[in-house]
């Protein structure tokens, strides 16, 4: 995609990009055109570095501090991202915490903040890009879900459940804004290795070498592996996609 | 109607002709009247009611309409008495 003088440069808001899936993505849909807020709640120096690497590639990318579970600052970042760049196509909702532990040791802190982020946080996400889409004449939001939230996994009762809600999330966003040409899509990743200390998306490290036995292609896959597909959903080629869930897990769950 | 009240409906008539046009579903300005609901009498949907509301919000340079008060607009007037209480 080349901007060109008739046609608004793209522009793309990420949550949770500061690390991780979530910073592949950003670097992708930069690479892929895309004028990128990299939304960050704590890692604002990851937050900046991911800018920093876009800027290197001859993107462009800002820094954004976003707190998913306050919903001023939700607003009030799409709002400043809004009035930066000029409007909003691509919303990416990322953001994500997880805490493993089997039900009953799982305390409401823990509920409260997976559902907070997870779930609410992705509702929010969602909600700040619909009058900026509505005003470009449509757009794209994708929500990042989680292989857990299609099988569930021992020790993530809440996580799971909190993926699986986005999938209800948007759905029903599809529906609703189909009109208005928005369309609303999950990516699920399975095992992904975002190699930053362990944090393997949707499976406890315990349960590391049983999940990937369970994956056809044999291994874990690489955040770039899911940023793709993201970048895709996001862009000018799907075009009659909404509704829907594309599972990236290397075939974990087919 | 008063002469500031007059002016503020015909402005919200001129965006509703638009926005309506807009959405594939034209209507004429002399069908809209104080008393005209959005959704039964003028035939907008919830989604064109808040693109209605956007439209508004440009046309008269405000800051977002609360959800609030979005919630409470039905009719033409319900528009014309909130700018009204503005102060436009």
């Amino acid at each position: 995609m080349t901007p060109s003088n008739d046609t608004p440069t793209k522009t793309a808001f990420v949550t949770g990009a500061s690390r991780g899936i979530g910073a592949a993505i950003a670097m992708r849909l930069a690479r892929d055109g895309f004028v990128v807020g990299v939304g960050y709640r704590s890692g604002e120096d990851g937050a900046k570095a991911v800018c920093e690497s876009i800027a290197a590639e001859g993107g462009r990318a800002m820094p954004v501090r976003v707190d998913v579970t306050d919903p001023e600052s939700v607003k009030d970042a799409v709002a400043a991202f809004v009035k930066e760049t000029g409007g909003l196509d691509a919303m990416v909702a990322n953001a994500g915490v997880v805490e493993n532990n089997m039900a009953v040791f799982t305390g409401e802190e823990a509920l409260a903040a997976m559902v907070e982020t997870n779930l609410s946080g992705a509702f929010r996400s969602a909600k700040a890009a619909i009058k900026p889409m509505m005003r470009r004449g449509g757009g794209r939001i994708v929500i990042i879900s989680s292989v857990a939230g299609l099988m569930g996994n021992p020790g993530q009762a809440v996580y799971s459940a909190t993926k699986a809600g986005v999938i209800g999330l948007a759905k029903a966003l599809a529906r609703e804004l189909a009109p208005k040409g928005i369309l609303v899509n999950v990516v699920a990743p399975g095992l992904i290795d975002t190699g930053d200390g362990g944090m393997i998306e949707g499976i406890p490290p315990e349960h590391r070498a049983a999940a990937e036995s369970l994956i056809a292609l044999g291994r874990a896959g690489k955040p770039e592996e899911v940023s793709g597909v993201v970048s895709f959903l996001c862009g000018a080629d799907s075009t009659y996609l909404t509704g829907q869930v594309v599972t990236v897990d290397g075939g974990m769950r087919m | 109607m008063e002469s500031g009240e007059q002016e503020i409906f015909d402005r919200v008539v001129k965006v509703i002709v638009t926005k309506m046009a807009e959405s594939g579903k034209p209507i004429s300005a002399d069908r809209i009247t104080m008393d005209s609901d959005f959704i039964k009498d003028l035939g907008a949907d919830s989604l064109t009611v808040v693109e209605l509301v956007m439209g508004v919000e440009d046309e008269f340079g405000l800051d977002e309409i609360p959800e609030s008060e979005v919630e409470q607009i039905r009719t033409v007037g319900d528009v014309v008495a909130h700018l009204s209480r503005q102060g436009n």
